[in-house]
């Protein structure tokens, strides 16, 4: 296992009915679609492997049902998965005791829900200071990081308010507040957004970038939204029906979608801003190195695309020393921006 | 439930039913051919004295075994309930002397201590946090009880009536000293209680907190209404049963609760009991206490105890199942322990939940402590009880309405508070005397009226003379109460007798001219048809074993004929009412209100207005139940109505059904699940209602356990008690299975 994994998910299965663990046995640690619906059973989260990088936003992407909760309740053990193993650290979770298990929680993983999950009886700056007051820290301690935290949202002056006297946006950001107190190395996220309304929606994940700037957290996230998803991601995971049926960047999902279920996804992306250079010129086939002009082979084609269009032959790819290393014509360009060649 | 499925899958697809395939087909085989046993062989028809299984007895020899000879090894049962007594005696005598008996000052030390305690634990909060505060306080009353522990145990000894260890006059500790303290303060060495000024004002200024202006006068009149009658030591001796009740049984059945919710093994056996400690009447709780603990203040708690906490270990349960996942798992995600999250997440969370089950346990104690005068509790009850048999109706109904009165002030006071307490508002910085208003009022007036009630006697106690009303008030009323009643004979006497002859007596010949086969059988049918085998086999197990075995069977058919006529007006009163309430928001808030006020009355008030016009008689018994059960059918016929989605109506007046129409064919049927509901509650209520009827006569199951109390026949008492609880089980069962039959068969849920 390599140094920079952070969390590591080997062949989960989560299977939700009477007798999860028999069923299971039964099946060979393999039921099939037909046998999960013959015998009553749901399989929320079935055979997933992925790893999660230091430092790294992971995004888990899927229509309601497809499992992304249960996935991430299995890797904070909210839910224990039926089989399967999850690392955290390099440690073996699903072997963590009651004990170590509120440890782990109490220092490394935060937690943002869709529902904000506040407590409703305890002030903005009592429930940011909760996760603190739990682990036992005295009460000026805790309020003075609680306060740290609550600027950091930008709720500062509101710390007497009560959950129910603010708006949706201001309760999630208790949430994300509270959840960065006790400075998690995980931060997950489930669907932190979508209980929103679009314009406080838009201003949340701008916040939520700017924090990720400065804190560089490793991030687990899940929402429905793909345009959110590209906006935030290094990587994007799709789940079906409990298969995780695509892992992969951003660019790579949109230009090598795995099946109809993720194109479907990624038809309305924003390809412009997704889909860089490099990955759709044409590479040259000069040996040598050599010198040049043309457009940069990291930018977005969105931002070199009035160039190509408007050029009538192809156009030279360099890189950042100014090496030609491919060209791109105007063909190539409409089929990247569109998703089907002519216009 | 299986069974019926499949019989309506055969009738839809149109087979053709054979009349041993519907309801009435079976039951009509089932009475015919029990009817024929029942006439072959007498035993089926009354089950013969011979072979009544002596389980009474049995019960009474295991109370007296338990009271007299068992021993949990070290000590014995009597040592057991003795100390129980004992631990259970200390806080009340403390109310006792607060609140109506006074005190020598040494008498006062407990409380002067924990008063102590409670004001070092506020300041440590103060100044630190909630842990050192309940740190300093323990540590207050550690060092105290250390010290006074000669007394506690010279105190325990006397009372497990055994020799004292040691002499307590050996030891005198610094706890004593605020004594001589009070000793100098206190003329003639007696410390008065709290003057009434003082706790009516308490109660007003707790009412405005939670309610504002409206309630504080609500409540503050009725609490003078206590003290301007003359009623006021009686009720502080009511109250102060109330007092130390509540807590105890709000702590025991918290306690209950979350052990329930913790562990399956609990909850598989608390469940059921909560369930038959739900449908046992007061009166049955009583009987066993009695044998136990004898009769007295300390019994009566305990009965109050036992009774009220069921209703609030279910609304724990209830609370910490309703707690959003969200909440909870952030508090998992935080870090909680399991008890962390038990006291800082899942039970604050749900506070209003948990104090509506406080309201109920408020409740339920008034309305025990009142019947606990049958075992010796004092206070409104003893005086109501007394005038009740000695049919001085004046006297009864004053003393009623001080009962109601204060089950009114003291529902409305938790109910505001259980609202307001969900109502999280930030409060701007202020200082300590605007945060803590009504504290430093409540002090203030304690301070000045304890001072005023040297100067003043009136302010300590009203004397005789600044009544309102007095005995002879109290005699008038009597009196043109008489003259009412009457004036009145003239009208109901025909009724009266015209029901009795004509309704009553044949419905009880007919009841009790009934082979208890028939019923069995019965019962058997309809459990089979509505829940199959299993709700099959356990009413008519419960029917058999707990009614007719133990030889109730006619006891049993007289509260069945009680119930039953009284169910009828019932529910031909309150289902018109309801659907009345559900065309028009403004009757239906008039009907709730008078609902909600009905409900908060204690059972025993409603004997009041049956005994003046019926006098004393079956009729009478009947038109005492009607009230107090017409409630729930009120309210569920209202609700289920309610739910009846609008568009169905709509559809209906569409096809051109007319208002009638509309109502009978089409939202009846729909409502009529929850309607059934509000029947079973009917019922439920009824069968509490007709053991407390016992006090005026009656030859049911709730007389049974009425002539139990006093020969502490604990075996009669309790069986008598279960048969009552086992025929509303049983109504219970088979409503609701019947109802969620039919709600599925509506596609409702
Ligand atoms: N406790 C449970 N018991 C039974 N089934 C469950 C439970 N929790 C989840 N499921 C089922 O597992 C499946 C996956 O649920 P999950 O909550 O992970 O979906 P999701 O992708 O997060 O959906 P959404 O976008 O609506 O939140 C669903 O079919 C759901 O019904
Ligand atoms: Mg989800």
């Amino acid at each position: 296992m390599s140094d920079d994994v952070q969390i590591e998910c080997r062949n989960i299965w989560k299977v939700f009915g009477a007798d999860p663990a028999g069923f299971m046995r039964r099946h060979n640690n393999q039921p099939d679609t037909e046998a999960l619906s013959e015998e009553g059973y749901i399989g929320a989260v079935r055979d997933v492997s992925f790893d999660v990088h230091r430092g790294e936003i992971l995004i888990i992407m899927g229509l309601s049902g497809s499992g992304k909760s249960t996935i991430i309740r299995c890797i904070t053990r909210l839910n224990d998965p039926t089989i399967g193993s999850v690392r955290f650290d390099g440690r073996d979770l699903l072997a963590a005791s009651e004990k170590e298990l509120i440890e782990i929680r109490r220092h490394k993983m935060g937690m943002v829900f869709q529902n904000f999950g506040l407590l409703p009886h305890r002030d903005v700056m009592s429930n940011v200071a909760f996760p603190l007051e739990v682990q036992g820290l005295e009460r000026a301690e805790r309020e003075a990081k609680a306060r740290e935290m609550i600027e950091l949202v930008g709720l500062g002056g509101r710390e007497s308010y009560f959950p129910r006297e603010l708006s949706g946006g201001q309760q999630q950001r208790v949430g994300i507040a509270r959840s960065l107190a006790v400075e998690p190395d995980v931060w997950f996220l489930d669907e932190p957004f979508s209980a929103l309304d679009p314009l406080i929606r838009s201003e949340m994940q701008d916040e939520f970038i700017r924090l990720q700037k400065m804190l560089r957290k490793t991030i687990v996230f899940i929402t429905h939204d793909f345009e959110e998803a590209t906006k935030l991601a290094d990587r994007i995971g799709i789940m079906k029906d409990g298969h995780l049926v695509q892992l992969s960047t951003p660019e790579e999902m949109v230009l090598n979608p795995a099946d109809d279920y993720v194109a479907e996804f990624t038809k309305n992306a924003p390809r412009d801003r997704i889909v860089s250079v490099q990955a759709i010129m044409t590479p040259t086939r000069a040996k040598a190195p050599k010198k040049g002009t043309g457009v940069e082979g990291r930018l977005s084609i969105g931002e070199v695309a009035e160039q190509v269009l408007n050029s009538d032959g192809p156009v030279n790819v360099v890189d950042k020393d100014n090496i030609v290393v491919g060209s791109i014509d105007r063909k190539r360009m409409t089929k990247a921006l569109f998703g089907r060649e002519g216009v | 439930m299986s069974v019926a499925t499949a019989d309506g899958v055969k009738g839809g697809i149109g087979l053709r039913r054979l009349p041993t395939d519907t309801v009435w087909g079976q039951l009509g085989i089932a009475v015919a051919v029990s009817l024929l046993l029942a006439t072959l062989l007498n035993m089926f028809w009354n089950w013969p004295a011979e072979l009544v299984l002596p389980i009474k007895i049995w019960i009474t020899d295991l109370f007296r075994w338990l009271d007299k000879e068992a021993t949990l090894g070290l000590f014995t049962v009597k040592d057991a309930t003795r100390t129980v007594s004992w631990i259970l005696k200390q806080p009340l005598i403390w109310f006792e002397y607060l609140l109506w008996k006074g005190a020598k000052p040494f008498q006062m030390l407990p409380v002067f201590w924990i008063a102590m305690a409670t004001l070092a634990g506020f300041v440590a909060y103060r100044l630190r946090n909630g842990r050192s505060a309940v740190l300093v306080a323990f540590l207050v009353l550690a060092v105290v009880s250390l010290d006074g522990l000669p007394h506690i145990l010279l105190s325990l000894t006397k009372a497990l009536r055994a020799d004292p260890l040691m002499e307590p006059a050996a030891f005198i500790g610094i706890s004593e000293w605020p004594g001589y303290l009070l000793e100098l303060l206190a003329p003639k060495n007696k410390i008065k209680p709290l003057p009434w000024v003082a706790v009516v004002a308490g109660f007003a200024i707790f009412a405005h907190w939670v309610g504002g202006w409206r309630l504080a006068i609500l409540v503050g009149f009725c609490m003078s209404y206590l003290a301007f009658t003359g009623l006021w030591r009686e009720s502080m001796k009511t109250f102060s049963l109330v007092a130390v009740a509540v807590p105890i049984s709000a702590v025991l059945g918290l306690f209950l609760g979350v052990w329930v919710t913790r562990s399956k093994r609990a909850a598989s056996i608390l469940t059921p009991m909560f369930d038959l400690m739900q449908a046992t009447p007061h009166l049955a709780y009583l009987v066993p206490v009695v044998v136990m603990f004898g009769a007295g203040q300390v019994p009566a708690l305990i009965a109050t105890v036992i009774f009220a906490m069921p209703p609030m270990a279910r609304c724990t349960i209830l609370a910490l199942q309703t707690v959003p996942s969200d909440v909870v798992e952030s508090g998992h995600m935080n870090g909680c322990t399991p008890r962390q999250l038990l006291w800082k997440v899942q039970l604050p969370a749900s506070q209003k939940t948990l104090l509506l089950g406080l309201n109920q346990v408020i409740m339920q104690t008034l309305a025990m402590v009142v019947i606990a005068s049958l075992v010796g509790a004092q206070g409104l009850g003893h005086k109501l009880l007394f005038s009740l048999q000695q049919l001085k109706l004046g006297f009864a109904t004053m003393q009623g309405i001080a009962i109601v009165l204060m089950a009114v002030a003291l529902d409305r006071v938790t109910q505001a508070y259980a609202n307001r307490a969900t109502d999280y508002e930030h409060r701007e910085s202020r200082s300590f005397v605007e945060q803590h208003f009504h504290l430093v009022l409540f002090a203030a007036v304690i301070i000045v009226s304890i001072i005023a009630a040297y100067f003043f006697k009136d302010v300590a106690i009203l004397s005789k003379k600044m009544l309102l009303a007095d005995n002879k008030s109290a005699l008038e009323l009597d009196k043109s109460i008489k003259q009412i009643t009457f004036f009145l004979i003239d009208y109901v006497k025909p009724i009266r007798d015209w029901l009795t002859v004509y309704t009553l007596i044949p419905l009880r010949n007919f009841y009790q001219g009934t082979p208890w086969i028939v019923v069995l059988a019965v019962i058997g049918v309809l459990g089979f048809r509505l829940g199959g085998r299993r709700l099959a086999l356990l009413v008519c197990s419960l029917f058999f074993f707990v009614i007719v075995l133990p030889g109730n069977w006619e006891f049993a058919t007289t509260t069945f004929y009680y119930v039953s006529s009284a169910l009828i007006v019932c529910v031909l009163i309150g289902v018109p009412i309801g659907i009345w309430a559900s065309r028009s928001p403004r009757v239906a808030k008039i009907t709730m209100a008078c609902c909600d006020t009905l409900q908060t009355f204690p059972s025993f008030i409603y004997l009041l207005p049956a005994i003046m016009l019926f006098k004393v008689g079956e009729l009478a018994i009947i038109f005492a139940i009607v009230p107090y059960a017409t409630v729930p059918a009120i309210r569920y016929t209202y609700l289920g109505l309610r739910l009846v989605p609008e568009v169905t109506g709509e559809a209906a007046r569409m096809s051109g059904a007319t208002t009638f129409q509309r109502l009978w064919k089409v939202q009846l049927p729909i409502a009529l699940p929850e309607i059934m509901l509000g029947v079973n509650q009917t019922i439920m209520m009824a069968l509490a209602m007709t053991a407390i009827t016992a006090l005026i006569g009656g030859t049911d199951l709730g007389q049974e356990i009425y002539r139990a109390l006093p020969t502490s026949d604990a075996g009669r008492g309790v069986m008598a008690g279960l048969g009552i609880a086992t025929m509303g089980i049983i109504a219970d069962r088979l409503i609701g299975a019947w109802a969620d039959q039919r709600k599925k068969n509506l596609g409702v849920e």
